[in-house]
């Protein structure tokens, strides 16, 4: 697989084409933004019957980092599911398959502003953990240092074409939504532009991750 | 002859004018369910339209709506209420005429339902906004008649087909409801009856009026070999416009239009009043050009198919068209906007703006003369527009599906509509029509227990009325000034987006300097004299009409060639020396080497799209037959290839079957067909552009429909969605059956001419822009590339 490999706070990581950040050394595999049940959510605020598919298109993509990385733990950055309701209510064949790649593995639920109340599929529920010298949480707080974080689903444009993208400076990482039916936000956004620092960098998910100057 | 009422009749003689004999036709057949007029630009074809109400609204005066006038402009129905209110007030007759479109105010609307005026002018959306709302048995109690404008324009869209559905609900509200269409010139009159009307109705033809006066532009300088934008010109044209009083110079895209007014102000030494006017620009800013134009104060507006339609504006006594017609019943339309008075010729001037634009001018100019139109015929009312119709169907009562097909199928352009065609859309409304029933107990729609479907959820109505309309926007943002804020008009986002601070482009014929990228702005400030880059407006690229290019291949064969100026009979002497000139009958194919590369040109005369669908497929057939091609440009005549290795047998490459094969394997991951499922989805309901609350924040929760479009091709390649837009994109974009058509004709025959040297009919296409990469591993080195220089530059490598 080509992934983009950085220090961040003396940890080495890889960050995935997929959007899903690797820490060999400790095992770990951590996505962010899952928003698994969207399409039913949608169709239940009598919105479009959206194609009822991203769940397994989702679990597909984590399905394949979690065999190729063989991680023991993986973190779930927040907003998981796009509501409780849609974490209640997953079909039976989705709620099957999660409990399949939770099985033999330390899997943390990070709370999201989606997804606020635990889940009945297990693993651990809390609302940001510490490891070593990192801390995951999911939305940025403005003086946190070593800090993975999510919730703005950032992406950047190059060459015509905008790609979900990682945002890192000395201080903080923001990952991309993972999710299949998630929109982004451009790094250009004074949301973004305000959390992280003159140096920081984008890189976008895609064949093969690249590193850019994070636009702004 | 039916007799005018003296109110009516006294107006005519106080004028001095006299009804001209369709407009006395039309009131004889007034009682008639329905009827097509087809009359030329400025016969009086409104007025024959408005003539029968007006007659029985003064012989019977009644409230209540009367008479519903349907435009596809929104102007259009404005400049009609001004043009009738005049004549209604002078004639003393007691008839209010009101319009309404999305510029009425809301408390206008609502009063208008409540109380609505005997002639209402409208437009196809606002028509199927009111019938969206549960009072439409009401509001339509009493309506007579009908008058649809420009047919043979909304013919040529999606609009069109949703108005027809929407004249069937009318017709089975009213079912004594009248009918008149009227039309600009056809070349297929019964077949847009059968549009109009299913099974077809009668068609009342005007007088066609005088042959126009029409003919090349003669300029001092030859037209350049390549390019569109006619600079060469701007001399001559300038000439003309001082002798005539006003001229309306027409252009095929906005981009053009742009570049084109620049030129002439910097050429326009005597200060001419001069305008420009395009869909890009902000409303006011075209405003104020209509108004100056209709009082006379313009001597010439530079513009777009904007000004294609309807309004009357004023003196106009020159036509002068900026680049090839493409098709001669849009430019038989544009020549009547000149002496805008019925049996004037009209006077009009096309200019070439480059080589083989001059034959294809000469080709127009003669069918012109020779009154021979062309068009494609229609295909069957296209499904999406049908799922919007069954979504707006069910906001304004629970419907019963049997009774819902019967109507639809009385709309001429669903007439052949299957029922299981029908129940498929109603499925998809209702349940999402996917292969995984996921949603039964949120579906959009649920049968009740008396067999009438109705909205699961009467909330969706709102979110179904912000959406109605087929029309489809590209994204734009809108220009402003930095300093006032002011609005200019609009640019394509991903033109803003490939703007980077200090760069320059042409809007409403000025320079402007990009400053920044705010919110949903484009943030400008004034710059003079620099080199604009080129605003990319979503103006169409129309290609060249299957008539036109065998006219085209006609003229070229033919022995005396004095039609043509003496530059472009050198030019095609001179190819037929070198190489051959193409046939009807069969494909030309070239190869030499230029630029170190191998080059391969295809002479199709297929048309842009197709043109552009072939090398497409001929790049991936020369790739698996490892001939390395690196990149491809296609115009309406021919495609240009180069590569790595020559072409030496290419008749290989024309084998039906290959070409099909590879168009199926090609079109999962094409962007033109991910651009056809994003309009389809937008109209058949799937993915809203408008969502209640701001803009902003609605598009920001949205993501991409290319998202959407490869899932479905992942998990459920059969929906319904994704039929629709293969249909849409074979007919549209990709225009396949302008392929089948040249294999037709050709019979895949191949003459291949070797050369060691660029011909004299491909040295063009070497300056020809819109060049296509040849996609894959091409564009991540490219990405990569960027991104190191980028990382260099930022000294963070």
């Amino acid at each position: 697989m080509n992934t983009y490999r950085f220090t961040f706070r003396d940890a080495t990581l890889d960050f995935l084409p997929s959007g899903a950040l690797h820490w060999p050394d400790e095992g770990l595999l951590c996505v962010s933004d899952l928003h698994l049940g969207r399409s039913e959510r949608y169709a239940r605020r009598a919105g479009a019957l959206l194609p009822p598919y991203e769940a397994r298109e989702t679990l597909t993509r984590l399905q394949a980092d979690i065999d190729a990385t063989a991680a023991t733990t993986v973190i779930c950055l927040g907003d998981s599911f796009d509501d409780d309701a849609a974490a209640a209510g997953l079909d039976e064949p989705v709620a099957l398959w999660i409990a399949r790649l939770m099985a033999g593995r330390r899997w943390v639920w990070i709370e999201g502003n989606h997804d606020p109340g635990p889940v009945e599929l297990g693993g651990t529920h809390r609302d940001a953990l510490t490891l070593g010298p990192l801390t995951f949480r999911h939305i940025a707080t403005a003086d946190a240092v070593g800090e993975v974080s999510g919730h703005y689903h950032p992406k950047a444009r190059i060459a015509g074409r905008a790609r979900p993208c990682l945002l890192a400076d000395r201080q903080r990482l923001i990952l991309p939504a993972y999710g299949t039916y998630t929109g982004g936000l451009r790094s250009t956004d004074p949301a973004l532009t305000a959390l992280m620092a003159a140096d920081a960098r984008a890189v976008l998910t895609g064949p093969r991750p690249v590193p850019i100057p994070m636009p702004r | 002859m039916t007799a005018l009422p003296p109110e009516i009749d006294s107006w005519f003689a106080a004028k001095g004018w006299h009804p001209h004999p369709h407009q006395l036709e039309m009131l004889a057949r007034g009682g008639d369910p329905a009827t097509l007029l087809v009359a030329p630009t400025g016969g009086g074809k409104t007025l024959a339209g408005f003539l029968p109400t007006l007659v029985e609204l003064t012989e019977n005066p009644r409230k209540g709506l009367h008479t519903l006038y349907i435009s596809p402009l929104k102007a259009l129905a404005a400049d009609m209420r001004r043009n009738l209110t005049g004549p209604i007030a002078e004639m003393g007759l007691p008839i209010r005429v009101e319009d309404r479109s999305g510029d009425t105010t809301q408390a206008r609307k609502k009063a208008q339902r409540a109380d609505p005026p005997e002639i209402l002018l409208t437009t196809p959306e606002s028509l199927a906004l009111l019938l969206s709302y549960e009072d439409a048995p009401r509001v339509f109690a009493n309506l007579e008649r009908v008058v649809v404008d420009e047919v043979h324009a909304l013919a040529e869209s999606k609009r069109g087909d949703q108005l027809m559905l929407c004249l069937a609900r009318l017709q089975t509200l009213r079912p004594d409801l009248r009918r008149v269409g009227l039309s600009a010139t056809v070349e297929d009159p019964p077949a847009l009856s059968r549009f109009f009307m299913a099974g077809g109705c009668p068609v009342l033809t005007a007088d066609p009026g005088p042959d126009p006066d029409i003919a090349m532009l003669t300029t001092t300088a030859p037209p350049p070999w390549s390019g569109g934008g006619a600079a060469y010109a701007i001399p001559d044209v300038l000439e003309e416009v001082k002798k005539h009083k006003t001229t309306l110079i027409f252009h095929n895209t906005r981009a053009q239009a742009e570049i084109f007014f620049h030129n002439l102000w910097l050429a326009n030494d005597e200060g001419l009043p001069i305008g420009i006017h395009h869909g890009s620009l902000a409303l006011d800013q075209r405003k104020k050009v209509e108004a100056a134009m209709v009082a006379g104060d313009l001597r010439a507006i530079v513009c777009t198919g904007t000004l294609d339609l309807g309004l009357d504006w004023g003196d106009v006594d020159l036509v002068v068209q900026v680049g090839a017609p493409k098709n001669v019943k849009r430019l038989v339309q544009r020549i009547g906007r000149a002496n805008h008075r019925y049996n004037a010729p009209s006077r009009a001037l096309l200019v070439p703006a480059n080589r083989w634009e001059v034959i294809e001018c000469q080709a127009a100019l003669e069918a012109v003369l020779a009154r021979d139109l062309d068009g494609d015929p229609r295909g069957p009312g296209p499904r999406d527009v049908l799922c919007q119709h069954i979504l707006i169907a069910a906001c304004s009562a629970p419907f019963d599906a049997d009774a819902l097909f019967a109507e639809v199928t009385r709309a001429g352009p669903y007439a052949a509509l299957t029922r299981a065609q029908f129940d498929e859309c109603l499925d998809f409304v209702a349940t999402g029509g996917y292969a995984l029933r996921a949603y039964d107990r949120w579906q959009r729609l649920k049968q009740r227990a008396d067999g009438l479907w109705q909205l699961r959820d009467p909330r969706a109505t709102q979110l179904i009325r912000m959406n109605i309309g087929t029309i489809q926007d590209t994204d734009t943002l809108k220009v402003r000034m930095r300093q006032n804020r002011k609005q200019l008009g609009e640019v394509e986002e991903g033109f803003a987006a490939s703007l980077t601070p200090g760069d320059t482009f042409l809007i409403g014929g000025r320079i402007v300097r990009f400053e920044s990228l705010k919110e949903m702005f484009v943030d400008v400030s004034h710059d003079r004299g620099r080199k604009p880059k080129i605003a990319v407006f979503a103006g169409s690229k129309f290609a060249t009409s299957t008539q036109l290019s065998e006219r085209i291949l006609r003229l070229i064969h033919r022995v005396d060639l004095t039609a043509l100026p003496a530059h472009t009979r050198e030019w095609i002497g001179l190819q037929r020396e070198v190489s051959h000139l193409p046939q009807a009958g069969r494909i030309l194919v070239e190869s030499f080497p230029h630029y170190g590369r191998a080059q391969t040109v295809i002479y199709g005369f297929a048309g842009r799209g197709a043109m552009q669908t072939l090398g497409l497929l001929l790049t991936r057939r020369m790739e698996e037959a490892g001939l390395g091609p690196l990149g491809f440009v296609a115009t309406d005549y021919a495609t240009l290839i180069w590569g790595l290795h020559p072409v030496e047998e290419p008749a290989f490459l024309f084998s039906r079957q290959d070409l099909v094969d590879a168009l199926e394997g090609w079109l999962s991951e094409n962007a033109l067909m991910k651009r056809s499922f994003k309009a389809v989805a937008n109209i058949a309901g799937l993915t809203p552009r408008n969502f209640p609350g701001t803009r902003a924040s609605g598009r920001q929760a949205t993501f991409s429909s290319a998202i959407l479009y490869d899932t479905l091709r992942k998990y459920d390649p059969n929906h319904l969605l994704l039929d629709i837009t293969r249909e849409e994109a074979m007919r549209g974009l990709i225009d396949f059956g302008r392929i089948e058509e040249m294999l037709d004709r050709t019979d895949a025959r191949v003459d291949h001419v070797i050369t060691d040297r660029v011909t004299p009919f491909a040295a063009p296409l070497f300056l020809e822009a819109g060049r296509v990469p040849v996609e894959g591993a091409g564009r991540e080195a490219l990405i990569q590339a960027e991104a190191e220089a980028l990382m260099r530059e930022a000294g963070l490598a």
